[in-house]
């Protein structure tokens, strides 16, 4: 392979461009779980709710481009498909929250199970319903943002994109401002980091869990359905490929603070990016593979694991992950 | 008095938790009921054919005990795992490791003689399994990091690495698809009667008696299950966490491993990327339904086996996906989940 | 129920269960307004409890609550606070990680809406309110930075900031040396006076006198008895307490030190913020005599009792057991040393809540015969052993195999004392031993210590509570700031002195150093 083709600014462009694209599922699904995480609540379902997600955004933008919304304006399907990928997630993080916070049940164990529900649930529905023939829907398009998007370099990496990336950048900020700078953000922390305090200070500990986790797999679903319907516009088995517990990771990584995880999640992007690109030059150079394709796969799961060599300190853990809350035991 | 966090128990007392499989049983096939009479089937029929392909006759009681023996094997080794709170919900990759080491006895050593050579072959499974899961346990001894992600990321590891050995360096010289060549029919284990009821299910089943052993009547045992209960409490009484940590990870990795090779040789003659049905991923919930004691995980073992077949059979006849299968199983969990934690908060009203 | 006009609050025949015990059996209790009532009881007898039904935490099972002559039902701390009711907890209820000021605007409204006020603001008020009462606190400060007694002005400040004028206060002396307990009185009094109501829950005699109007007696979750602070003294309020004669002071017989069994030298330990917790402590103590270490909670004592027994670092320094050096030793090595441990932690070190009472009772030897032979474990055995130990220990538990957490906190401080006391050991280690117990559990547990000091143990005794360090101690040693800045046997111990010398204050030890030496 010609590594001097790397080096040359039109591929780096193209490279970080596509990095920022293809991080943001990882990005919403990361900041969806640090807000439940900060109330101390621990879902590791992601997986399983990004796939239901993914699958509710892509069949209602499917059904409504080929049914209701025929020959309309050709991205509302696509914008109606996100919103339909917030309920489902929703709905499953109301699902979460009755099992962790009312009932009480283990946390590490309903979120692994729900994994297993929702990728299961929704490769089945998929598979019952759709898969007939492969279908695809027409997602968004770019829009690029008026003179910003014509600064050299970075006017085409940061500013020529699907609506859905500036979303995340507001998102990324928005969900900073909500933790640390309203009235709620302080009741979801109080929550996560000693909830008798927040309790004998009038907070219902119930109500804001569910609040958060509900929040945050809203926020994960809406990162399902924006790999289904705007970025790869299609559902298969098994699509979300580990992002779910990337994002997982990656609240860690970031040590449970919007900013990092942005940056945390770009590196995967950038990965994930890297990983096609380095195969489209392959393929250039007649298909002669300098890394195996596997190997290339592997990149977002390795790097998962280096990211977490670092040990957490105690005080950046929201002090009660994880554990559930019961008022005045004996 | 204080307003004290109490950490959750996973294994409740109460008779009524005892029966909450079963509850959980039927709330699945309810549901199950459902989504099968969403896609146009009817679930009564659907169950009897499920019901009839698993245990219809000798063939399908032959077939839903093949399958049960991974599962059973690897959700024995979750057992061991999750009781000492160690979350390895790394199975399919330590079963795809076992399944490679396994795998390249197969195609290089089978010049042994029968009786060694299948002692190999399981060696070399269980320590494929046991090297794979000795990652995970080092990165969490030393660096603090969760197993559940570290043995997931390995998972994905794992099977990609293969189906690249497969397709590259392993692949069946002069072939065009991605699996190894076939192995020696020496390499084949054992049948029990004539039927194709091989030695690895019966090992599978030896096994369940001596995990309970394990668990309940050895000193090891005592230590696993002290640094599940609070591992604090189990240090401070001297017991070595770390060790424990890493012997219950070995242990599990080694009994994935044992079911990938042993599939490997049995059910699939070779080498391939395909060769799991997530049977990690049911061994989890299996030995969470078998409530972590390996004769609940064996009964559940054999139900999932049938739900899966069953499933099979329900896509050939009604074009049902496979996927149903691993709905239900998860909604069963769920269920199962869901009536423990209300039994338990009920108990402490 | 005279006198109904001046009582700010009326309880009437509180009833309210947990599982397995009526914590509360028709209480009724009544608050006059402007007052300092105490509610007196041992550990157990329902007054938190009581408390946490006033303060909305707990809704009762039965019974009314009036305040300001209006019957109310609270289903939350909020209704509380939202007439009048402030609690401090005897854990705090401080979130360590925000500062002061985002503790006190905690579950308050913003005038802003969604957003957090303007801090400078709060930063404002804090500080008035903090001349109000004269109760210095920076509302800037991280709550994890400050002291415990900052910690607890905070609390205090946080109710009257909400506009508490019925305040609760659950053992707050329980932290506090006895001048910051003093000093605390001096702000309660300095309240009542501005036209508070307080509630003291204490379980502490002397205090209870020194600082009620009233004071009210709860005993196995039954009202006693209602006084006035006037016509009660220390007996009479322990009969209450208890239902019998009590013997206020425990007598032992002199002690016979022998050969040095434990020797501590030049320990430095650093707690988990990597601070000097221990910082260059000198000990020794001898077979036949207990030593008792006295200080305020948080001075380094749970960190020293972890370094000696091998489950933190020790930084630098010599731990030796019988000449043995354990420095650094695992805990499992510690304990062949001949050195068994009593936890200050029952739950979170000393047993385990899903194992039975009889797996516990081997927690430690499990794996050595008779427990284990031919590498499996000998039940048999194990359930004889705790049998034994059940009977000898006087371990109230329906069977060995019932979970240990199923026990109540006295019988559960038994079966560890059971385990620890039946090898023998050379040295003991323990640590707040009588921590939540009732006064048998309690007079049990030290006769049984007295009992291995008699007959030839190294007693190393940590405690919080002074009156048990005097009553079993043969020496004393004040620990400040993670050292040993007092040694004293006990006849030449002084409750004032000690008390001077648990909050740091140096005269007190040049008056003893040369009384005692230091040795």
């Amino acid at each position: 392979m010609n590594w001097a083709l790397v080096f040359q600014w039109g591929f780096l462009v193209a490279l970080l461009t596509a990095g920022i694209r293809l991080a943001v599922p990882v990005i919403l699904a990361t900041l969806g779980e640090i807000i439940t995480e900060q109330a101390g609540v621990l879902n590791l379902g992601l997986e399983g709710i990004m796939a239901v997600g993914g699958l509710a955004g892509f069949s209602a933008a499917y059904l409504l481009e080929n049914g209701l919304l025929t020959g309309t304006n050709s991205e509302l399907p696509a914008w109606l498909g996100l919103i339909a990928g917030m309920l489902a997630g929703a709905l499953m993080g109301a699902l979460m929250a009755f099992l962790s916070v009312t009932l009480r049940a283990e946390q590490v164990i309903s979120g692994i199970t729900l994994v297993l529900l929702g990728v299961g649930l929704s490769d089945y529905l998929y598979g019952k319903g759709l898969s007939s023939m492969t279908i695809r829907v027409t997602g968004m398009q770019v829009h690029p943002i008026p003179i910003l998007s014509r600064i050299p370099l970075i006017g085409d990496i940061l500013f020529n994109h699907t609506p859905p990336v500036y979303l995340t950048f507001f998102l990324v900020a928005f969900v900073w401002w909500l933790l640390f700078k309203t009235t709620w953000g302080l009741k979801f922390r109080s929550v996560g980091e000693n909830p008798s305090a927040a309790d004998t200070s009038g907070i219902s500990v119930e109500a804001t869990r569910y609040a958060a986790v509900i929040l945050g797999a809203a926020l994960v679903g809406l990162g399902g359905a924006v790999l289904t319907v705007v970025q790869l516009k299609l559902y298969r088995e098994g699509i979300m490929a580990g992002r779910g517990w990337i994002a997982v990771a990656l609240v860690i990584f970031a040590r449970w603070k919007p900013n990092r995880a942005l940056i945390g999640a770009l590196l995967f992007g950038v990965a994930y990016s890297l990983q096609y690109r380095i195969q489209a030059l392959d393929q250039v150079n007649r298909g002669v593979e300098t890394i195996p394709y596997e190997f290339l796969l592997m990149l977002p799961y390795i790097l998962t694991i280096v990211a977490l060599l670092r040990r957490v300190s105690r005080s950046d853990k929201p002090a009660e992950l994880g554990l559930p809350y019961i008022k005045g035991s004996r | 008095m204080t307003v004290r966090e109490q950490k959750p128990r996973i294994i409740p007392l109460k008779l009524i938790s005892a029966g909450a499989p079963v509850l959980g049983g039927l709330l699945g096939l309810l549901i199950g009921a459902f989504l099968i009479w969403v896609s146009g089937a009817n679930p009564f029929e659907a169950y009897l054919v499920m019901f009839k392909g698993a245990f219809g006759g000798q063939r399908q009681i032959t077939e839903t005990l093949l399958k049960t023996c991974p599962i059973l094997l690897i959700g024995l080794g979750m057992t061991v795992a999750f009781r000492a709170r160690v979350w390895n919900i790394g199975g399919e990759g330590q079963y795809f490791m076992g399944a490679l080491m396994g795998g390249l006895v197969a195609l290089y050593l089978s010049g042994l003689p029968q009786p060694i050579l299948w002692i190999c072959l399981l060696l070399g499974g269980v320590l494929g399994g046991m090297l794979w899961a000795l990652i995970p346990a080092f990165f969490k001894i030393r660096f603090g990091m969760s197993e559940i992600i570290s043995t997931l990321m390995l998972n994905y590891i794992a099977t990609l690495f293969v189906i690249y050995l497969t397709r590259g360096p392993l692949q069946e010289p002069g072939g065009v698809l991605p699996t190894s060549a076939q192995f020696n029919p020496v390499t084949q284990l054992p049948t029990l009667f004539g039927t194709r009821v091989h030695l690895g299910v019966l090992l599978a089943f030896v096994l369940v008696p001596l995990v309970y052993v394990l668990l309940w009547k050895t000193p090891l045992g005592f230590r696993l299950r002290a640094v599940g209960s609070r591992a604090s409490v189990a240090q401070y009484a001297g017991i070595n966490v770390n060790r424990a940590i890493l012997t219950a990870m070995v242990i599990s990795g080694g009994l994935a491993g044992m079911a990938g090779i042993i599939e490997v040789l049995m059910t699939h003659t070779r080498l391939k990327g395909s060769i799991s049905g997530g049977y990690g991923f049911s061994a989890i919930l299996v030995a969470l339904l078998g409530r972590m004691n390996p004769i609940g995980v064996a009964i559940a073992s054999v139900f999932f086996a049938a739900l899966i077949i069953g499933a099979e059979t329900m896509h050939v006849l009604y074009g049902l996906p496979p996927q149903l299968a691993d709905a239900i199983q998860a909604v069963i969990i769920l269920s199962v989940l869901a009536v423990d934690a209300w039994s338990r908060m009920r108990s402490e009203k | 129920m005279d006198n109904s006009c001046h009582n700010i609050v009326e309880m009437c025949a509180i009833v309210k269960r947990f599982p397995g015990v009526l914590a509360n059996a028709s209480i009724d209790f009544d608050l006059r307004q402007g007052e300092i009532h105490s509610l007196l009881g041992e550990n157990g007898a329902g007054k938190t409890t009581l408390m946490n039904i006033l303060y909305g935490l707990y809704e009762p099972d039965s019974g009314d609550v009036f305040v300001r002559n209006a019957p109310v039902k609270f289903s939350s701390a909020r209704d509380a606070i939202a007439n009048g009711l402030g609690m401090v907890h005897q854990h705090f209820m401080l979130v360590s990680t925000f500062t002061v000021a985002e503790n006190m605007i905690l579950g308050q409204p913003s005038p802003r809406g969604p957003l957090i006020e303007s801090l400078q603001d709060v930063y404002g008020r804090i500080e008035q309110a903090s001349e109000t009462y004269n109760m210095k606190v920076d509302p800037r400060a991280e709550v994890w930075s400050l002291s415990v007694g900052e910690q607890q002005r905070v609390e205090i400040l946080k109710a009257l900031y909400r506009g508490a004028e019925i305040l609760i206060l659950d053992e707050p002396t329980a932290i506090l040396t006895p001048h910051e307990a003093d000093d605390l009185m001096l702000i309660l009094k300095r309240l009542a006076k501005a036209g508070k109501t307080i509630v003291f829950i204490s379980h502490k005699l002397r205090e209870v006198l020194e600082i009620s109007d009233r004071i009210t007696v709860l005993r196995d979750g039954k009202l006693v008895d209602t006084v006035a602070a006037s016509q009660a003294n220390q007996q009479s309020l322990a009969c209450m307490m208890v239902g019998r004669e009590v013997l206020l002071s425990t007598s032992k017989t002199p002690a016979h030190p022998g050969e040095s069994r434990l020797n501590i030298q030049d320990l430095k330990v650093r707690n988990d913020r990597n601070l000097l917790a221990v910082d260059g402590v000198n000990l020794e103590v001898r077979s036949g005599e207990i030593l008792g270490i006295a200080g305020v909670a948080g001075n380094g004592q749970a960190e020293l009792e972890e370094a000696i027994v091998g489950l933190r670092r020790v930084e630098s320094g010599k731990v030796e057991v019988c000449s043995v050096d354990i420095t650094n030793a695992s805990p499992g090595q510690v304990g062949e040393a001949g050195l068994a441990h009593i936890p200050s932690d029952r739950y979170q070190r000393g047993l385990l809540q899903d194992f039975n009472v009889a797996e516990n009772l081997v927690l430690e030897r499990f794996s050595k015969p008779p427990f284990t032979r031919h590498g499996l474990l000998n039940w048999n055995e194990i359930f004889l052993h705790a049998r034994d130990l059940v009977a000898s220990f006087d371990v109230r538990t329906p069977t060995v195999q019932t979970l240990a957490g199923k026990l109540s906190g006295g019988n559960a401080q038994k079966m560890i004392l059971a385990r620890e006391l039946v090898r023998k050991p050379k040295v003991l280690l323990a640590a707040q031993p009588t921590r939540g117990l009732d006064v048998s559990a309690i007079e049990f547990i030290h006769a049984r210590l007295l009992e291995q000091r008699d007959q030839g143990a190294a007693i190393l005794l940590f405690s919080t509570e002074l009156d048990e360090i005097l009553a079993l101690s043969d020496r004393i040693a004040v620990m400040y700031c993670g050292e040993i800045i007092g040694l004293l046997t006990a006849d030449q111990a002084d409750v004032n002195q000690l008390g001077l010398m648990m909050g740091g204050s140096l005269a007190a030890v040049s008056s003893s150093t040369t009384q005692a030496g230091m040795q």
